[in-house]
């Protein structure tokens, strides 16, 4: 199949030619260094490019919101990194913000709004949502028809910001299998690395959080167990390598399944 | 008139009392912090009427929330029973909210039926509690005293309906036998009345009058309980949730405190700049009880330790220490224990002890994943995250304190940007040699 160059545009190099895009694509920390998550953010990335929306990325200019500094405590810390990342956002004069990691959208929403911030922000599975609404993004094709999927809710899209249905909107496009575990939704379990757990040792107990989700995703025979945050993918996938699941259950981001669909 | 001036002086104790116990929370929730102004009242009314009234949360879990919901609907109904008890009481007159006619009916029949219903629940939850093992009744947290609180608390209830009904009962089989009128109407009581239509109109009457001392005097008497025992939720869970946080449960406050030197360190024109008069030199985070918030405080005292947070808590889950409703029973009882030196001496008194380390270890705190699961499960909206994090806060920020590989993560995030280790410069080696399939 014939491929093309995607060139990721950059908001500095678009400011300096007078260009002002219509969304800032805030990759986030795990986006741009973890080595599996880094597919989610191109998967993204060739959406974006399909749907030809006018978008940019800060790039070297992207620096940390401050979100795993403040839930572990470092109040200081958070709020160095937020009022740092408030004064870029002015001076490129940035309206909407698109993140794919539910904790970058928590904190832009939430948080930063104290802090002066009076950007709009947008989780990708809202934007998913609304280009399917508008007609923009058709996923007509058959690739995970008959893949039985389970979606592990991220505490931050789900409980912090009742976001439910959008991402299961997006999955329920692709698949007529949609199952769902015991414990979802409001109810869903955490996958463990919240709160900053994802830079740490877990405490002493007699057993992970990631297994015991991991188990819970098991339990509904899934093919594919579809995720929405980066900690979240980090733990899955752990998860199904600890219980030597990963041959036949494979560990997607909802981007990732869009893309495989698109076949794009 | 003697019956009146005993009622009159037992009422008068009550809410001596009362008045005593109110005065002491009051002064304890003026050493609080301040949490968040309360607005919005129409807000919160309709929040009120779903979370308080509607018992929406309760049916988390059907079976129990269902239990739960019936003796609190009959709580509802069966204090406007105990208001005309009082106005009987010291009136030394027989159903005075006759005067509302079919309402009254309306109200005694309520009543009465849910007396039994709200008798029933009680015997099924002491069952529970007596023969039934509940792991979320379980924890480190709940010791004998807890159990204990519980036990005597589903006692009084179970008391309470049995003398109601017992009230009702004579009442009706009095004045059925009498023929006299029968104010409102009592379909259970009707039932029971049946089997005392061989006793005479003196005994009923004696009856009646024991039954109807033996229940307002314990409803007295419960109501001073109540604030010295975790059901002091009878009176706090209510006002719990009127003024519950509204925020998305994602958002934690604000420290304008910080904002202040963050401010002053990033712009160099404020440096020199003297900090506002009117801002409070105050330690930042949690150490101690009256660093918490009003909310927190009133959390906790709102809290019947029904255990539905911790069930959820995926630490706890998983064997680790940490157990959101240690964290509110224990602001709770490190408030209790230094009551006495703060009322006496003010915020300055000190007792060498903590919440922190005394009553919560670190590596409770630490286990957090802040992933709101209490929170959410909490029926009368208590709020463990925003005060877990107020400890690290204090952790970190005071004491310099955290899990070592938690410092290192704000070290890179200081230096690099980002929690890990990794150039700035490589933030977009993602994008390197990216391609898409045409279509």
């Amino acid at each position: 199949m014939e491929t093309v160059k995607i060139n990721v545009p950059v908001m500095a190099d678009l400011f300096a030619k007078g260009e002002k895009p219509e969304f800032l694509f805030w990759v986030g920390c795990a986006g741009a260094y973890d080595d599996r998550y880094k597919k989610v953010t191109r998967a993204f990335t060739k959406i974006l490019t399909h749907l030809n929306v006018n978008y940019a990325v800060l790039g070297k200019e992207e620096t940390c919101t401050g979100d795993p500094a403040r839930r572990a405590g470092n109040e200081m810390l958070y709020q160095m990194q937020a009022l740092q990342n408030i004064e870029l956002f002015k001076a490129y004069e940035i309206k909407k913000v698109i993140t794919i990691c539910p904790h970058c959208y928590n904190i832009f929403k939430n948080d930063y709004p104290d802090l002066g911030a009076e950007f709009e922000v947008i989780n990708y599975t809202d934007f998913l949502v609304e280009m399917m609404n508008n007609g923009k993004l058709k996923v007509d094709s058959k690739v995970f028809a008959d893949s039985r999927i389970t979606y592990h809710d991220p505490c931050y899209l789900g409980r912090a910001n009742q976001k439910y249905d959008e991402p299961r909107k997006v999955i329920n496009a692709l698949t007529n299998n949609l199952v769902e575990m015991d414990r979802s939704k409001s109810f869903a379990l955490c996958c463990g690395a919240g709160g900053g757990q994802m830079f740490k040792e877990a405490e002493k107990g007699n057993k992970e959080v990631f297994l015991e989700r991991t188990e819970d995703a098991l339990k509904t025979n899934p093919n594919v167990i579809a995720t929405a945050c980066p900690f979240c993918m980090t733990m899955m996938t752990d998860g199904l390598k600890y219980k030597n699941k990963e041959e036949e259950i494979k560990n997607y981001d909802i981007a990732e399944l869009i893309v495989m669909s698109l076949g794009i | 008139m003697l019956n009146q001036i005993l009622f009159a002086a037992a009422l008068l104790i009550t809410l001596g009392v009362f008045a005593f116990t109110a005065n002491r929370y009051y002064k304890l929730f003026k050493l609080t912090r301040p949490a968040f102004p309360v607005r919005d009242f129409g807000k919160r009314f309709l929040l009120m009427l779903n979370v308080a009234l509607g018992q929406t949360k309760m049916f988390r879990k059907p079976f129990t929330g269902a239990m739960h919901a019936l003796v609190f609907w009959g709580f509802c109904v069966i204090l406007i029973g105990s208001i005309e008890m009082v106005i009987d009481g010291l009136w030394g007159v027989e159903r005075s909210l006759k005067v509302l006619g079919v309402l009254h009916d309306i109200i005694m029949a309520s009543g009465d039926i849910f007396a039994l219903i709200v008798a029933i629940a009680i015997v099924v939850f002491l069952g529970r509690r007596l023969f039934i093992h509940v792991k979320r009744f379980e924890g480190i947290e709940m010791k004998h005293i807890s159990h204990l609180d519980a036990k005597v608390a589903l006692s009084i209830i179970l008391l309470l309906m049995l003398t109601l009904l017992g009230m009702n009962t004579s009442y009706v089989a009095h004045n059925t036998l009498l023929g006299e009128e029968v104010f409102g109407v009592y379909p259970v009581s009707q039932f029971f009345a049946q089997y005392f239509s061989g006793f005479s109109a003196d005994t009923l009457h004696i009856h009646h009058e024991i039954h109807w001392w033996a229940h307002i005097l314990l409803i007295f008497f419960f109501a001073n309980l109540l604030p010295y025992s975790k059901h002091f939720h009878v009176f706090m869970s209510v006002p719990n949730v009127f003024l519950s946080r509204l925020e998305p449960l994602g958002k934690l406050p604000n420290m304008d405190s910080v904002t202040r030197e963050v401010k002053l360190m990033m712009d160099p024109n404020t440096a020199f700049a003297a900090a506002p008069a009117d801002a409070p030199i105050e330690r930042f985070g949690v150490k101690d009880a009256e660093d918490a918030s009003w909310k927190n405080y009133l959390d906790s005292l709102a809290c019947t330790e029904c255990g539905r947070c911790t069930s959820v808590c995926p630490a706890n889950i998983t064997g680790k220490k940490l157990s959101p409703r240690k964290i509110v029973m224990d602001l709770r009882a490190r408030m209790k224990e230094k009551s006495k030196g703060l009322l006496k001496e003010g915020k300055t008194f000190d007792d060498g002890r903590s919440l922190i380390r005394d009553f919560i270890s670190e590596e409770e705190l630490w286990a957090c994943t802040t992933c709101n699961a209490c929170a959410q499960e909490c029926p009368i909206n208590i709020n463990h995250p925003t005060l877990i994090i107020d400890m690290r806060r204090y952790l970190v920020m005071e004491e310099g304190s955290a899990p070592g590989e938690l410092k290192a993560t704000f070290n890179n995030i200081e230096n690099n940007g980002a929690p890990w280790q990794y150039s700035p410069q490589d933030r977009l080696v993602w994008a390197e040699g990216l391609e898409m399939n045409k279509i």
